[in-house]
């Protein structure tokens, strides 16, 4: 029988097909794994509501945990309870998407809004002289900036 | 009536405005005043095309039928949508010299997104769990609308004279639509949507008016619920550009039936 401890090291291998270095593990979109005899239910949280990559997700998902030895039957749901937010991205997460040129999010601002006047440092040069260039960017789930120092554009995850 | 009657009137009127809003705002693509904004927009539709999709695949699990085919195929009579969300951005349409309108387009969203808001506030409270987690999930999400509307009515407010009478004019032209938005239509005041038209508006207007009052802008004295009202949405009442909308989305739908995309 397979065990949940081999499913989580089995998503690990499922990478956001967005960020290709960044499992869907590291950006904390597993909610929960049950294992029921044969049968892997996975439960997972959407980073966006909207992400058009969701079903790309779960497909590959799906995929990945059907060929560890002992599962019989996979079934991924998507829930919004906890809803996804940029703190569950992991410290690896957070790291490797350094790794694609996408700064990590930002922590929340106590007022819970948007504070503009805090900006990620480069992911490249790790200078704090960087600006916004726009509030969205090429993905639901990410926002353009520059750095003034290496003068490089640079996305960074939204905090969200 | 019964609350699941309750529940599905309510999830046609957040699916048919997101769907909408989301058309709207991705006609924009391209023809925006700058690239940013081709961006800003493009997300921004996106982001609610997508929160329409939770909605219709709700639908769905409750037996409306495929969400699809909701989105698509459905006639515009058994659209709920409020008629403001339907009004085209500006004159010409995307393919056909397009003259769009840009304060209007910042007015009326702003509007909507502060409406929005406040209903997605509602929708936390609802007795039906589902519902109440995604408008959590979605509500993180609006923040990131909300600055940027919230940004350009102020750019606008304060640019030239010529920004702000556009901006004006904006607002007027909204203003005979906004009453829309707060119609319930066949939705009851209930554990599933505990709240009633008049709380929706004091809310939002609690929201808007400071934003009026800091950039000077008068408040309309248009009165917001004028009797009768005009074509109410939420009772499948829409002007012929909302069928000229939904040809256009589903074109592609309806030329090859059964395709995947």
């Amino acid at each position: 029988m397979v065990t949940e401890a081999a499913v989580w090291a089995a998503l690990t291998d499922v990478k956001d097909p967005e960020i290709p270095p960044v499992s869907v593990v590291d950006m904390g979109m597993v909610s929960r794994v049950v294992v029921d005899g044969d049968q892997v239910n996975i439960d997972m949280t959407p980073t966006f509501v909207g992400c058009p990559a969701l079903e790309i997700i779960r497909r590959d998902v799906a995929a990945r945990v059907a060929v560890e030895p002992g599962v019989g039957g996979v079934a991924v749901r998507f829930v919004f309870d906890p809803p996804w937010t940029s703190e569950r991205i992991t410290p690896q997460g957070r790291e490797r998407l350094k790794t694609f040129g996408i700064a990590p999010p930002m922590p929340e601002s106590a007022g819970g809004l948007i504070n503009l006047a805090e900006v990620p440092p480069c992911p490249f040069c790790s200078s704090h002289d960087t600006h916004m260039e726009n509030l969205f960017g090429p993905t639901a789930c990410r926002a353009i900036y520059y750095c003034d120092a290496c003068r490089q554009p640079f996305e960074a995850m939204k905090t969200v | 009536m019964a609350d699941a009657d309750v529940l599905v009137a309510l999830l046609y009127q957040l699916a048919d405005d997101e769907l909408v809003i989301g058309h709207r705002d991705s006609e924009w693509l391209g023809l925006a005043p700058h690239i940013e904004e081709d961006i800003a927009f493009g997300s921004i539709a996106q982001d609610e095309v997508g929160h329409a999709i939770i909605f219709l695949r709700m639908l769905e699990e409750l037996g409306e039928g495929n969400a699809d085919d909701l989105a698509f195929l459905r006639p515009a009579a058994d659209r709920r949508n409020a008629v403001l969300v339907e009004r085209p951005n500006g004159a010409g349409t995307y393919l056909e010299n397009p003259q769009f309108d840009w304060g209007y387009t910042i007015a009326r969203r702003l509007v909507y997104d502060l409406f929005d808001g406040v209903r997605l506030e509602v929708l936390t409270r609802s007795s039906h769990q589902p519902l109440a987690q995604v408008a959590a999930k979605i509500r993180r999400e609006e923040r990131y609308h909300l600055l940027h509307h919230v940004t350009w009515f102020k750019r606008l407010a304060q640019g030239s004279d010529e920004s702000r009478r556009r901006l004006e004019e904006g607002i007027a032209k909204v203003w005979t639509d906004v009453g829309g938005l707060f119609t319930l239509g066949a939705v009851a005041t209930s554990p599933i949507f505990p709240a009633t038209t008049q709380d929706l508006l004091d809310g939002w207007m609690g929201e808007l008016k400071p934003i009026f009052a800091a950039e000077g802008i008068a408040w309309p004295s248009a009165p917001l619920m004028r009797p009768p009202l005009g074509l109410d949405g939420r009772r499948g009442q829409h002007t012929p550009e909302l069928g000229a909308l939904l040809e256009a989305m589903g074109e592609v739908c309806r030329a090859v039936p059964g395709a995947s995309w």
